[in-house]
């Protein structure tokens, strides 16, 4: 105590009290930062969950509709009340008798997928072929008509109905969620934070001292560890509870990818704050880059699903890598052994993102 | 510290041309010049932010980019005209953060008190006034207990009562051994806080003393600044007994005197005979402004 009082006395310099470290206090100022922006906070942490949630219920597996029908019944026509008696016997068929007009109109604005106009001693169906819906109405109607009408099946089929966790919709949608969540928060919450800096002169001011450069970098990177942990597992807790969703793979493998999902993007991100001066000019360059991958990686729907051209270019693309092994780990339970090709698009884009960035980086 | 033939172009611009300045341990220095003149230019390239095109940098001995810039960065505090702190990081925490960066210094508890921010400590950096920022922006220039202070027009924009409270914090640096390099473009600030001052005009030095040899300089002590309704011919003021110069901006006429007890009742006169009459008339005490003033013809804040 007395110790204590003597070097508060004697002034100037403190030797004696605790050290304070710069990338802990850096790495503090930007945490603090950010809790204290609630837009932030909301971007990263309640905006995903209210997306799975949006999506999820959206794309729910339900108990597949019944196909809708019309019959046609022109006036006169005999044969109606029999084809509806038949329809009316399937479990997967709801039919309504309709005049032509109405028939041709419920047709064309989809309310019903097929109809059916009874010949005298035959049947005809208007469907349009190019929607799945029609197709499968097609079938279905004329498998019932034509067992109704007394054919019977020559073989013997067996039917196992599968729709367990880890095929649904959901399943596919939350490692993407969470991959395009990485995303975001790498490149927003870096670069807007490192452009503010510089357009406020804070950089040139830390430039000013002998702050040593690296530690700043590198505070960026922890401060983003510390919000990845809680964003992902915001979004896995929730669609667990919400939607039943499991993660298959081991926990340790999805910690050790996220975290390097975390650090491209905040490579990628510190790249594209690298040199811009102004917000706008940021905010245009983000979009650039996140745009395509937003559309291409896979987030939402399959990347396969687009052009067999663009897939390397697509492949490529640190997002899709991410979503990759997201998905390959949530839901296939595979090991990270297996999927070395995307973790090394992956570290390729964070070593080269950084490296680039460190070297044109501009501190006014 | 020194510097010698300094010379800093832009693309379309030369800021700094031909600069030498010395500084010596325990004065407080001013650079004085219009918005312009290329003090803050000059600053940054002391301070190392900045590389000149020509000419040479020495400070404690030292020089930018002989290797060891970070030994030298500890021994130096900057204040920048322009930084704005982060909003939402609080006066603790931002001093705080400014004293983790540097081995030896004040303690956080200590410089915070030194610039009177003791009641604002938890406060948010964007719930301060201006002149609050600016000392905390003083704070953290002070906080590693540099030898070497600089402060690019630290009380610009301020209200006179803020600038006060900053002035007292410079003047105790310097009673405490420490070395003030100070841009302003107020002439009571110079005049109040400095021991000599460097007049900057467009990128160099176009006069250099103490402040009082400075006014000295113009040979005279009074100005008079007047107008009046029929205009005077130059000839017949400066032939006027104890004037030593004459500036005209406008309207108004700017006469430099060296004893105005012989000088006004001769003006008086002269107005009177040429059948004139005063529209305004002031007298005051020479100060830089005027020196200023006779050396490039505007006035410091014309810019």
């Amino acid at each position: 105590m007395a110790e204590a009082k003597e070097t508060l006395i004697a002034g100037s310099s403190e030797p004696k009290s605790r050290k304070l470290h710069p990338l802990v206090e850096l790495t503090m100022t930007r945490v603090r930062e950010f809790l204290r922006e609630k837009e932030a906070v909301f971007w990263v942490f309640v905006f995903p969950v209210l997306m799975t949630f949006a999506l999820g219920i959206a794309f729910r597996n339900t108990a597949p509709d019944k196909t809708l029908v019309a019959i046609e019944a022109e006036a006169g026509a005999t044969n109606t009340g029999e084809v509806a008696n038949i329809l009316s016997q399937s479990p997967d068929v709801t039919a309504t008798v309709l005049s032509p007009e109405e028939a041709t109109q419920a047709l064309r604005s989809g309310k019903v997928s097929i109809v059916v106009k009874p010949q005298r001693d035959s049947f005809e169906y208007r469907y349009d072929p190019t929607r799945p819906e029609s197709r499968t109405a097609r079938l279905l109607v004329d498998d019932v008509l034509q067992r109704g009408k007394g054919r019977t099946d020559v073989a013997k089929v067996g039917e196992e109905k599968v729709s367990e966790p880890g095929a649904r919709y959901v399943d596919f949608l939350v490692p993407g969620l969470i991959g395009m969540n990485l995303m975001g928060s790498g490149l927003w919450g870096l670069g807007f934070t490192v452009v503010i800096a510089r357009s406020r002169k804070i950089l040139k001011r830390f430039a000013a001292t002998p702050m040593k450069r690296s530690h700043y970098l590198l505070s960026f990177m922890l401060s983003r560890l510390v919000f990845l942990v809680l964003e992902v597992a915001a979004v896995i807790v929730f669609a667990a509870v919400a939607f039943g969703f499991t993660v298959r793979g081991s926990w340790l493998s999805l910690t050790l990818v996220t975290v390097l999902g975390g650090f491209t993007f905040s490579g990628i991100g510190l790249l594209v704050a690298a040199r811009p001066t102004t917000i706008e000019g940021v905010s245009g360059l983000m979009n650039f880059i996140m745009l395509p991958m937003w559309l291409l990686s896979g987030t939402f729907f399959s990347s396969e699903r687009f052009p067999q051209v663009l897939q390397p270019f697509i492949q490529m693309l640190p997002l899709t890598a991410l979503n990759n092994v997201l998905r390959a780990l949530m839901n296939e339970g595979s090991s990270l052994a297996s999927n070395w090709v995307p973790i090394a698009i992956l570290l390729f884009w964070f070593v080269v993102s950084f490296i680039v960035a460190l070297k044109i980086f501009k501190w006014q | 510290m020194r510097c010698a033939g300094l010379v800093k172009r832009f693309t379309d611009v030369t800021a700094v041309n031909g600069l030498d300045l010395e500084v010596f341990a325990g004065e407080c220095f001013g650079l004085l010049g219009p918005n312009g003149a290329g003090k803050t230019t000059t600053v940054e390239i002391l301070e190392g932010l900045t590389p000149a095109n020509e000419g040479t940098v020495e400070l404690l001995g030292q020089r930018w980019t002989s290797g060891d810039d970070r030994a030298l960065r500890e021994r130096i505090g900057v204040q920048l005209q322009e930084t704005q702190l982060a909003e939402k990081v609080t006066v603790e925490e931002t001093v705080r953060l400014f004293r983790s960066f540097y081995q030896r210094g004040h303690n956080v508890d200590e410089v915070i008190r030194t610039v009177g921010l003791e009641e604002k400590r938890n406060s948010r950096v964007g719930k301060l006034s201006g002149g609050q920022k600016q000392r905390l922006a003083v704070a953290c220039a002070l906080v590693s207990d540099p030898e070497l202070l600089f402060l690019d027009e630290p009380t610009t924009g301020l209200d006179p009562q803020a600038r006060l409270s900053l002035w007292d914090i410079v003047e105790k640096f310097r009673e405490g051994g420490g070395t003030i390099l100070l841009t302003t473009h107020y002439m009571e600030e110079a005049t109040r806080l400095c021991d000599r001052v460097a007049i900057m005009d467009h990128g160099k030095v176009i006069a250099l003393g103490t402040p009082a040899e400075l006014i000295e300089s113009l040979g005279a002590d009074q100005v008079i600044e007047f107008s009046v309704t029929n205009p005077l011919t130059e000839e017949d003021l400066t032939n006027l007994p104890a004037v030593t110069n004459l500036h005209k901006r406008g309207d108004v006429y700017a006469l430099t005197v060296s004893e105005i007890g012989i000088a006004l009742p001769a003006l008086l006169a002269e107005i009177k005979q040429q059948q004139s009459e005063i529209v305004t008339l002031t007298t005051h005490q020479a100060t830089l402004e005027d020196v200023f003033v006779s050396l490039t013809g505007r006035m410091l804040r014309d810019g």
